[in-house]
């Protein structure tokens, strides 16, 4: 589980993210969902630590960094990169080879095996540059499963996927799930969430709702999410509940 | 003329030659991997730039020392991580993006190198600074050129796979806790002390030269990493070798005509290399499955 509280994320002093509460529940499919400009991204930037807390806090209850997985959106990723499916693979494991250690039978195999899950093998050799983006997807999910995290990130990862790759990742998914895995992922297809994530976090800079899908998903807090304005508010009063700005008041002389 | 007196006799009769094959050689051997790099890295440019930031130091050197391409390497290699680091640093704490303040201090860098040299040397001085005098290299110049390629050779070992873990998806090293910081450094260094050689070589304007046009053809030849340095390397060394003769027989000057050498190998390669035009223009018959 992961505890979020009173967390707020800004840039130039607006919020992105703004005195977020609530809680990943640990174990399930979780979507986060909401407009374009909500803080989707950024808040999962800020739970990697990527960027600073304005204000709040995560409790990770118990579990480290390095169980903690993140896969970015893809696009930001140069698919022309010289690098073959089993370089990239491998890469997930960082932890154990480092800069300079060999890649151990152990992990090679562990590589083998993501790759088969992902109906990849058979790849291994090919550049990354010969892949659809279907298959792209499907290696950096089997490079994240070398990882072997207990909370997995995923940040709109079918974008430009066809049927087909979305389903097989889904699927995926629900293995991780079944493995006791954490798995969050920012989406937007609401059809999608509703029948594969138990659990929704509608984000509009500040939360809507957050709970079980069919009680985050309603029309209303739907039409909510989308009237927030996408512009900031530059005459906008310093935040009330900011304690770092009532202490400052408190304490001024 | 036997092709004896075309492709060898010049190296064989002439000991400047010797010396200036075995400075392009050296030269090669560290610039091409460095510069296959700089281009995935999509730094380029910096590298362009950082070619001209090695100019102050290097005049400050040429005041200090006279002609002296051992004092002017130091003061080069001095300036050029200076400008690197600071640039670098300039860039993360304002807005402004890599390129511009990189554009900003090898401009600076440049203007004061020029008049650096200019306060004390003659236009000569500041020619063979700005060109290079790769025919008048003396055994230091070539112990240095080889000592850099060394070294480079021997640090890309240990951080390669950073670097390239960190070109494709500098996100995902910091995730796992790969110190990205560390080796980036090391390898601006790298740049820079590869710039140093080139600097004896080709001068601080064309220092650039047997750095990026190899890796742009690397580029379009192949598509492994391995491969793109190999080709590099043989690129840089074909365009030492056939520049100098054509320079030596044309009696051209000696550190242009070995960059344009390697500016056909582009152009030729642009049309005739799988990445290239006219391949991707021909129809083939598609494969069955």
């Amino acid at each position: 589980m992961i505890g979020i509280q009173d967390l707020t994320v800004t840039y130039h002093r607006h919020p992105a993210v703004h005195h977020l509460t609530g809680r990943f529940a640990a174990g399930e499919l979780t979507a986060i969902t909401g407009p374009n400009g909500a803080g989707k991204t950024t808040l999962f930037k800020a739970v990697m630590g990527e960027i600073p807390l304005s204000n709040g806090s995560i409790d990770w209850h118990g579990l480290t960094r390095a169980q903690v997985a993140w896969l970015p959106q893809t696009s930001r990723l140069d698919r022309t990169f010289p690098m073959s499916v089993a370089d990239t693979v491998l890469m997930g494991g960082w932890r154990q080879t480092g800069a300079l250690g060999r890649v151990t039978r152990d992990l090679a195999e562990r590589a083998r095996r993501s790759l088969e899950i992902v109906r990849m093998r058979g790849f291994e050799g090919r550049g990354i540059d010969a892949l659809s983006a279907g298959q792209f997807q499907r290696v950096l999910f089997a490079r994240l499963m070398l990882l072997d995290a207990r909370v997995i990130l995923l940040d709109e990862p079918f974008a430009a996927l066809d049927a087909r790759s979305t389903e097989e990742l889904l699927e995926l998914l629900h293995r991780w799930r079944r493995e006791g895995r954490t798995v969050i992922a920012i989406l937007h297809d609401l059809e999608q969430i509703r029948a594969h994530f138990s659990q929704t976090l509608l984000l509009a800079r500040h939360r809507i709702a957050w709970g079980t899908t069919e009680t985050v998903l309603t029309a209303e807090n739907l039409r909510q999410a989308r009237t927030m304005a996408e512009a900031w508010n530059d005459q906008a009063a310093p935040c009330a509940s900011d304690p770092d700005l009532d202490r400052s008041r408190h304490d001024a002389p | 003329m036997t092709p004896h007196e075309l492709l060898i006799a010049p190296f064989d009769e002439f000991g400047f030659m010797r010396r200036a094959l075995m400075a392009c050689l050296a030269l090669g051997l560290g610039a091409g991997p460095v510069g296959v790099l700089l281009m995935l890295r999509r730094m380029s440019l910096v590298g362009d730039a950082l070619s001209h930031a090695v100019l102050p130091g290097a005049a400050i050197g040429f005041l200090l020392a006279g002609l002296s391409y051992p004092a002017m390497g130091a003061g080069g290699l001095v300036a050029g991580l200076v400008v690197a680091l600071l640039a670098g640093q300039v860039s993360r704490e304002t807005v402004l993006k890599e390129d511009a303040t990189f554009a900003t201090f090898y401009l600076t860098s440049l203007a004061a190198g020029v008049l650096i040299v200019s306060l004390r040397g003659s236009n000569v001085d500041l020619l063979h600074v700005l060109f290079g005098t790769i025919l008048a290299i003396d055994d230091a110049a070539i112990l240095l050129v080889g000592l850099i390629a060394t070294l480079t050779w021997m640090t890309l070992a240990l951080v390669w796979r950073p670097l390239v873990a960190e070109c494709f998806d500098p996100e995902f090293l910091r995730m796992v806790g790969g110190r990205g910081r560390g080796p980036h450094l090391l390898f601006l260094a790298l740049v820079v002390i590869n710039l140093v050689a080139g600097f004896q070589t080709l001068g601080t304007l064309m220092a650039v030269g047997l750095m990026m046009i190899p890796a742009a053809v690397a580029r379009l030849w192949t598509r492994t990493l391995t491969g793109m340095v190999l080709v590099a390397m043989g690129v840089a060394w074909s365009s030492g070798y056939l520049g100098l003769l054509i320079s030596f027989h044309a009696q051209l000057a000696s550190g242009p005509t070995i960059v344009l050498t390697a500016s056909v190998q582009f152009l030729l390669s642009l049309v005739l290399a799988p990445g290239g035009v006219v391949l991707r223009l021909l129809k083939r018959p598609h494969l069955a499955q």
